[in-house]
């Protein structure tokens, strides 16, 4: 085989290997090739995938009519075949009855359709609320009256998506907590966002509500199977937006009563752990964990960040400067950019990790080191 | 200039001839359909595979905005306001455009907005990257430093558009030969006098969207944000007030060529011209009360949503009439298959088919599932990319001949044909299915089970964007070496007035009315 | 050519395109917002209430929850002081949400009412709301900002349980310009 034969049959190849070594990622996953909507595991996703397939079936037989019509006229009135063309162009009758059709058609499908959104808008007498709130690019979930709440962010990590490192089988669908909701539950969401507007989309709950900053959505599901759903934002917010999925872990009501328990506790402890003094090495470690979860979407792994959009942290006044003025941004946030106050998403332990890790990464050889109780006391004004 | 065309550059500068600025118009929109084109490949070679391979994620939102962008401004747009230009009057046997000065003008000022639309992809912070929808607060108080420009390139596409629509209703309204009353028009000027109306009344709201941007932005007002009593959900009514009769000002003209071309190549008069025409104009009344169908996700009162979905629903009855009809032509016709004809059925085809995703899309309850995925790309791109691109391309090749005076290769276009055709069915056919397993719109990457149709999808892309640059050479070839033709009537069973001035097209036609009987 | 008919159809299209645009500039936003008044579209609420007649219905009650949430970077310490109330219709019911300015700098906030479910928002009535004025606090400040609400007797049977949500703005720099201007 000549060369230049070989890298086309390589070039025609590359892909069809490609598809047969992802397939083994997915060996198990029946999702691949997938053609239509998942039925869901709530009554409102079975109810939206069957008005679903009974439009899809009006279409189709609709359309084998109309293309029939028009694949017999070019088979059979061709010129070629010496068809001579009629001159009729009017017909009231017909005209009357294909307006008159497609017509009663509507109404057929609107019926199921309006029963079906019926449901989609039944919110009342739920049994939980849970509050999910988008944020550019991560969500945070609370469990309204239980004082749980937390971040739920991707955890896939920067070498997968810039492909130093091979896939694993979630992909870009893993997250840092899922949200666990019990079965056989009416569970309400209350959504909204922080900075623009998100959309919560998880396709086997048959949900999906636009998060608005300053406007409360609400929707709702009673999820029949435990297991693990995965799903994500639907609404155009940045250059996070593919990468801010959502997982949901549904568990039996027991089981989920005892994650709560469980959950109630580790906050407690956590608060617990912000007296602790650590070393520079333990919170430059667990910094830069947290920073490239919860900072590096903007200001980049190198710190370097996208100029004219999101600042660097190289060398700038902010990481090198007075650490009260750090203390306060990371803390506060800025107001009109798309710096978040962090103080109400991270913990203490996290926040000192992140601010140790920016004053000593990338050069920024400050020698700082900021602790936990630092942090609360900042929070509280001293 | 009573007699030809000026010599060099001031002939095109200096312009009132409504053939030039036709001519014009629809260089200047496939260059755009070129541009857009090669950002569209761009976002399908890095959709290609999971992973970000070729670009960042930054610059992907920038692709999408800008593919979008312009080719609904800039591509679509201008290639039919370039027909318009070049048809309207030898349609209605006028000597030219009512307002030949402004209509220079309206298309000299669209080089300068797209210029500085594109200029942005090299300043600091990037292109506009909120999308062509440009929802707020993603596109105010989160915008690049560069919307700007952006907005004030809308707002000169807007005035282009304007003075391009009114010159449109002046030329239809006070030049049509004597004889020529509205209901003996051709259906392309129908479809036009109706979409000059629809965008009379829509460019300007699009203009004051982002006037009301700008102000936000850049003078501390609050229309779209919530912290000083404005709502970012009035943007999106605002924007789909204008953004849903946008669609039917896209569609409208492309239904009016192929109520030409299929009549033309089946021998036989256009069935029903009359309910055809009231089918346009209920279209377009419809159109300005379905917008929030756009929005069916956004949180709306029951009531709402209901009467939108029901609203939208009947949009059906007078787009499935105008289907009906062209059958019925074809019916019982004298078929040939010219490629403009072949481009013509593939419209029938696939326009009915966005059509009947549409009114899956109509479904609220569905909708649920559909909104902002794929299958939403899906459909827009059969009805944008089959219906106005397929039907413009028809109109280039079945009007070309009379334009220059040359014949188009007759098998090159067919090639072409198919190639399109195929392409265009790899490209977006799979992409109802990755939007029904829950694939969302506008994202630069994707989870892996969505690999196998996205890598279909982008292979079909590639084959597509290819059939274009062939389309390219074809026509550049007629008008270089075509075989000539000089006969009236390039085509046997064409009917209309454009067809019995001389072959090619006199550089001014109709000085003196015909009589129209 | 005759220009005249051309001429009067450019200045009446042309000014059919002005009041277009006039039209979404100032007649659609306050035509949303009064739309969004009548059918709580959003869940927008009204502004202070006049108490009409008293005249409690003891023969039901409703769930009234309340969420707080911080728009941006708002770094405030906002929340409400009690989660839920059960209140019958027509009773003034008064609640308080806490609010504290962490930050080393003044602040002046606003905050936006929003009830769910949406057809609630019309039966939802404050006769005094935090959220009419703008709240100024120095740094480190804390208040109890108050709300007496009732909830109409002619509520909808089928609601039972209403959420009052509130997002809470920074307008430090609006508020400066509107004071610098006021002085």
């Amino acid at each position: 085989m000549s060369r230049r034969a070989r890298m086309l049959f390589a070039l025609v190849l590359a892909p069809v290997m490609s598809l047969a070594s992802m397939g083994q990622a997915l060996a198990e996953d029946a999702q691949r090739w997938a053609v239509n909507m998942p039925k869901g595991v709530t009554p409102v996703s079975n109810a939206i995938y069957d008005i679903h397939m009974i439009i899809f079936w009006i279409c189709v037989v609709i359309g084998i009519g109309v293309f029939g019509v028009m694949f017999y006229s070019m088979y059979a009135h061709r010129k070629s075949r010496g068809a001579v063309a009629a001159n009729f162009h009017e017909n009231t009758t017909a005209e009357i009855v294909w307006t008159v059709i497609p017509a009663l058609l509507l109404i057929v499908m609107a019926i199921p359709a309006t029963s079906a959104l019926l449901s989609v808008y039944d919110t009342a007498e739920a049994e939980m609320d849970i509050k999910i709130t988008g944020y550019q690019w991560k969500w945070q979930y609370e469990y309204l009256g239980e004082d749980v709440a937390y971040m739920s962010e991707l955890t896939t990590p920067e070498e997968e998506i810039y492909n130093t490192a091979p896939k694993s089988q979630y992909y870009l669908q893993e997250v840092s907590q899922a949200l666990v909701l019990p079965a056989k539950t009416k569970v309400r969401f209350l959504i909204t966002a922080k900075d623009v507007i998100h959309s919560w989309w998880v396709p086997d709950l048959g949900v999906k509500k636009d998060a608005i900053p300053g406007l409360v959505n609400e929707t709702w599901a009673y999820i029949e199977e435990p297991g693990i759903y995965r799903g994500e934002c639907a609404e155009l917010c940045g250059k996070g937006h593919a990468f801010m999925p959502i997982v949901i872990n549904v568990l039996e009501k027991e089981e989920y009563n005892a994650w709560l328990g469980k959950k109630k506790a580790e906050v407690a402890a956590v608060r617990e752990l912000a007296k602790k003094t650590f070393t520079l090495d333990e919170l430059m470690a667990q910094g830069e964990i947290a920073y490239n979860r919860s900072c590096a979407a903007c200001h980049q792994i190198n710190g370097e960040g996208i100029p004219g959009v999101f600042p660097g942290m190289v060398g700038s006044a902010i990481t090198v400067g007075d650490v009260k003025g750090h203390l306060d941004i990371v803390v506060n946030g800025k107001s009109g950019t798309a710096m978040q106050a962090f103080g109400g998403q991270l913990s203490e332990v996290d926040l000192a990790a992140i601010i140790t890790y920016e004053r000593n990464a990338w050069g920024n050889a400050t020698g700082d080191l900021v602790q936990p109780i630092d942090v609360l006391k900042f929070k509280q004004g001293q | 200039m009573a007699h030809g065309p000026a010599k060099g550059i001031g002939r095109w500068l200096f312009t009132t001839n409504h053939k030039d600025i036709g001519t014009m118009y629809l260089w200047f929109s496939f260059a755009m359909f070129l541009l857009g084109g090669f950002f569209a490949m761009v976002i399908r070679a890095e959709l290609f595979q999971p992973g970000m391979q070729i670009i960042r994620p930054e610059f992907f939102n920038q692709m999408t905005t800008m593919h979008g962008l312009v080719m609904v401004f800039g591509a679509i747009m201008p290639a039919f306001v370039g027909l318009a230009n070049w048809l309207i009057p030898m349609m209605i046997g006028a000597p030219d455009m009512a307002l030949p000065r402004m209509n220079n003008l309206s298309f000299w000022i669209l080089p300068f907005a797209f210029a500085l639309l594109a200029s942005t992809l090299f300043m600091e912070g990037g292109a506009p990257n909120f999308g062509w929808t440009f929802y707020a607060p993603l596109s105010t108080t989160y915008a690049p430093s560069t919307v700007n420009y952006f907005i004030f390139g809308v707002h000169i596409m807007g005035a282009s558009s304007i003075m391009g629509s009114i010159n449109i209703i002046a030329t239809v309204l006070n030049m049509r030969a004597p004889g020529m009353t509205l209901m003996k028009m051709p259906m392309f000027v129908w479809t036009w006098l109706i979409t000059a109306f629809l965008l009379i009344a829509v460019m300007p709201v699009l203009a004051g969207a982002v006037t009301m941007m700008l102000m936000d932005i850049n003078f501390g007002t609050s229309f779209f944000d919530a912290a000083g009593g404005g709502d970012p959900v009035l943007f999106q009514h605002v924007f789909w007030f204008f953004g849903h009769p946008e669609v039917y000002i896209i569609i409208l003209p492309a239904f009016g060529v192929i109520s030409h071309i299929i009549p033309t190549f089946s021998r036989k008069p256009l069935f029903g011209y009359s309910s055809m025409v009231y089918a346009t104009a209920s279209i377009a009344f419809l159109s300005f009360i379905v917008w929030a169908h756009h929005m069916f996700m956004v949180g709306m009162p029951i009531g709402g949503e209901l009467y939108f979905m029901y609203a939208t629903m009947l949009i059906a009855v007078p787009t499935a009439a105008k289907v009906f009809n062209w059958v019925s032509t074809m019916f019982r016709g004298s078929l040939t298959y010219e490629t403009p004809m072949l481009f013509a059925i593939a419209f029938v085809i696939l326009f009915t088919i966005g059509g009947f995703t549409g009114l899956m899309l109509a479904i609220a309850p569905s909708d649920v599932q559909y909104h902002d995925s794929y299958f939403v790309v899906a459909h827009f791109h059969y009805v944008m990319v089959a219906g106005a691109v397929f039907s413009g391309t028809a109109a280039v090749y079945y009007w070309l001949p009379k334009w220059c005076g040359r014949m188009y290769n007759e098998t090159m276009g067919k090639v072409q044909f198919w190639i399109s055709f195929i392409g265009f069915n790899i490209t977006f056919f799979p992409q109802h299915f990755l939007g029904l397993a829950g694939m969302p719109r506008r994202y630069a990457d994707y989870a892996l089970q969505f690999s196998d149709w996205n890598m279909i999808s982008s292979i079909g892309a590639f084959i597509y964007g290819a059939s274009q640059l062939l389309f390219m050479f074809n026509v550049i070839r007629t008008i270089k070496a075509g075989t000539p033709v000089s006969e009236p009537k390039t085509w046997e069973g064409a009917e209309g007035l454009e067809w019995t001035v001389a072959t090619p097209a006199p550089y001014h036609t109709f000085s003196t009315p015909p009589e129209v009987k | 050519m005759d220009n005249k008919p051309n001429r009067s159809l450019l200045v009446k299209l042309l000014g059919g395109a002005v009041c277009m645009f006039l039209f979404a500039m100032f007649v659609m936003p306050p035509l949303y917002d009064m739309f969004c008044e009548v059918t709580g579209i959003g869940g927008k609420t009204g502004g202070p209430y006049e108490v009409t007649e008293a005249g409690v219905d003891v023969s039901r009650t409703v769930k009234v929850q309340f969420v707080a949430t911080n728009n941006a970077a708002m770094p405030w310490q906002f929340s409400p002081k009690v989660y839920e109330v059960e209140v019958h219709p027509g009773e003034p019911t008064e609640v308080a949400f806490y609010a504290k300015n962490r930050t080393h700098r003044d602040m002046v906030a606003q905050a936006i009412p929003n009830v769910t479910p949406f057809n609630a928002a019309e039966y939802f009535h404050k006769t005094e709301c935090f959220c009419f004025n703008q709240q100024p606090l120095k740094a480190g400040e804390e208040a109890d900002l108050p709300l007496v609400f009732i909830v109409d007797r002619d509520l909808p049977k089928a609601v039972t349980t209403i959420t009052l949500s509130y997002t809470l703005f920074d307008i430090t720099s609006r508020a400066g310009d509107s004071l610098a201007q006021a002085n």
